[in-house]
């Protein structure tokens, strides 16, 4: 379904070096349930933003059910069927849950409909739905928010980037819950972003990023236990533990 | 009344028919129709300058619409209103300008409104300015706003000022009597090369009084907006001024907050952002399949509902 060949994408520092943040990335995803991991700064969000058109990579190409998407922009992509929720979710003034639910879903929905989707993330949709997305939201509740819009959409591809982000324990709990129904209900592929090793849990592959490359990629019962291991870890930090 | 007018009366006043209860409709610098009630009358002023608006106390729940449309090209429309609410009424009052020119002349309305709220009254007033017409004659309006609140009244002001109105000049000028309480909000779109000013004053006189005056503007094109705001804290009281602004194209944005405290008591609160629609929004909105074109579109009307 979603196929990188030999993507890269680097930009200029403020010091006007190159500085290469993805590097000769090849992946074919078809599975369901895929988890992206490894170290922060590793080039996973950059991927994520590269599959949806935030990105324009600097090499390669980008194939979505066989149509070269690489040069298309944001818009196309999303109608072609890729959703992406992002790691900080967005603030509109004036805008309400109900308009952007809405505009996810892309024609009028009902209130029931509506509903659905907020309860799908613990959101109670008669406390939210006229609820502006600005600042008295919480970060949570603005997550929650970002992935019914993605439920809303229920497109083929659904992209998820750090879900688990500004997320409280509470209702993280929760949050493992909405992937697992989603797995379940939803039609379409899953790429999901994150540390978490309960998220890592109920991925059906699992993919390890780190300095712009593919370090190790294979089923969760391949890839989990050494994720889990820590080999990432420098030596200095490991002698002070 | 043809069409072209039922169109602004509907535009400004949300009117489709005759509105129930008490109003004054004012078409082309003359009255066009009238109704009082048995709590709110309507005088015609001795001079003909405008009309006095008398509320009787104790009126609770009724509207007064009082509509301005003017059609004529090359018309200026002066009016003085005045509104005497009277103690412990809660009432709406609907205003509104539209113009429609045609024609290559100027038109305008400068409209000055006088309120004056007894103890305890409340009132809504909404003000709707509205131009349209394919002529390049301008449709310039300048509306002057005079409040004055008795004690523990409370006004709140919505204007809204969206499509066609060439040049505006909005003077507003306010004096607050003991635990009285204000509320204006703005809103405000400029397009193509329209000029639009506000200056507002707050005299917060009386203990315990407050007010809040918010302004949401999108300038486009190459349009100019300026928004003056003078809250004056003379007693215990409290004051918050609010100025957001959405800049877009080659539009200029000015803002001027003046605070003065003349008492250790009054709290006053500035605030103003002017700022182009962020980058992160836009691209919220495209993922979710919205072109460029349309997610603009979506975050104005949002910002401006």
């Amino acid at each position: 379904m979603l196929e990188l060949q030999n993507v890269s994408f680097s930009v200029t520092t403020e010091k006007g070096e190159k500085k290469d943040i993805v590097k000769n990335v090849s992946l074919k995803i078809d599975e369901r349930f895929v988890a992206i991991t490894g170290p922060n700064g590793g080039g996973k969000s950059s991927l994520a933003k590269l599959i949806s058109g935030v990105y324009q990579p600097t090499g390669g190409r980008i194939l979505f059910d066989g149509t070269d998407i690489t040069d298309m922009p944001i818009t196309e992509r999303a109608r072609l069927g890729i959703s992406f929720a992002f790691q900080q979710p967005v603030r509109f003034k004036g805008l309400t849950v109900r308009d952007l639910i809405t505009l996810a879903a892309g024609k009028k929905i009902d209130m029931t409909t509506a509903c659905g989707y907020l309860s799908e993330v613990g959101l109670c949709a008669r406390d939210y739905i006229d609820r502006e997305l600005n600042a008295s939201l919480s970060g949570g509740e603005l997550k929650r928010i970002e992935i019914a819009m993605i439920l809303a959409r229920g497109t083929k591809l659904s992209v998820f980037d750090e879900p688990e982000a500004g997320i409280d324990l509470w209702s993280f709990n929760n949050l493992i819950n909405v992937f697992r129904n989603m797995y379940e209900k939803v039609q379409g592929s899953i790429l999901i972003i994150s540390h978490q090793e309960r998220i890592l849990n109920i991925a059906d592959r699992i993919i390890v990023i780190a300095d712009g490359e593919v370090r190790e990629d294979g089923t969760r019962e391949k890839v989990l236990p050494n994720v889990m291991n820590g080999n990432e870890a420098c030596s200095v930090l490991t002698s002070k533990l | 009344m043809d069409q072209i007018e039922k169109n602004l009366l509907e535009a400004v006043a949300d009117l489709h028919t005759m509105p129930d209860g008490a109003y004054n409709i004012r078409e082309n610098g003359k009255l066009a129709a009238r109704n009082t009630t048995a709590n709110v009358d309507i005088v015609t002023k001795a001079d003909g300058s405008g009309i006095d608006i008398i509320i009787k106390p104790g009126t609770k729940n009724e509207s007064v619409h009082i509509p301005v449309i003017l059609s004529e090209t090359g018309l200026h429309d002066l009016v003085y209103n005045d509104f005497y609410v009277g103690d412990d009424c809660d009432v709406t009052i609907i205003a509104g300008c539209g113009i429609h020119n045609c024609g290559t002349q100027e038109t305008a309305h400068d409209g000055i409104h006088s309120f004056h709220l007894g103890k305890n009254a409340k009132l809504r007033y909404v003000e709707k300015h509205y131009g349209e017409g394919d002529g390049t004659g301008e449709n310039i309006m300048n509306p002057t706003t005079v409040v004055e609140l008795g004690e523990k009244a409370h006004m709140e002001m919505e204007t809204t000022q969206i499509k066609g109105i060439d040049s505006t000049k909005r003077v507003t000028r306010a004096a607050l009597a003991a635990g009285a309480s204000l509320v204006i909000r703005e809103k405000i779109m400029t397009h193509g090369n329209q000029y639009a000013e506000t200056d507002f004053t707050v005299d917060l006189n009386g203990e315990g009084s407050s007010a809040n005056v918010v302004s949401r503007s999108v300038a486009k094109d190459h349009s100019k907006q300026k928004f003056l705001s003078r809250v004056n804290g003379n007693t215990a009281c409290s004051g918050h001024t609010e100025c957001d602004a959405i800049i877009m194209d080659e539009a200029s944005v000015c803002a001027i907050p003046e605070l003065t405290a003349n008492n250790i008591d009054a709290a006053l609160i500035h605030e103003a952002a002017i700022g182009k629609i962020a980058g992160e929004q836009l691209v919220k909105l495209m993922t979710l399949g919205l072109s460029e074109k349309e997610a603009e579109e979506q975050i104005v009307n949002g910002f401006l509902k």
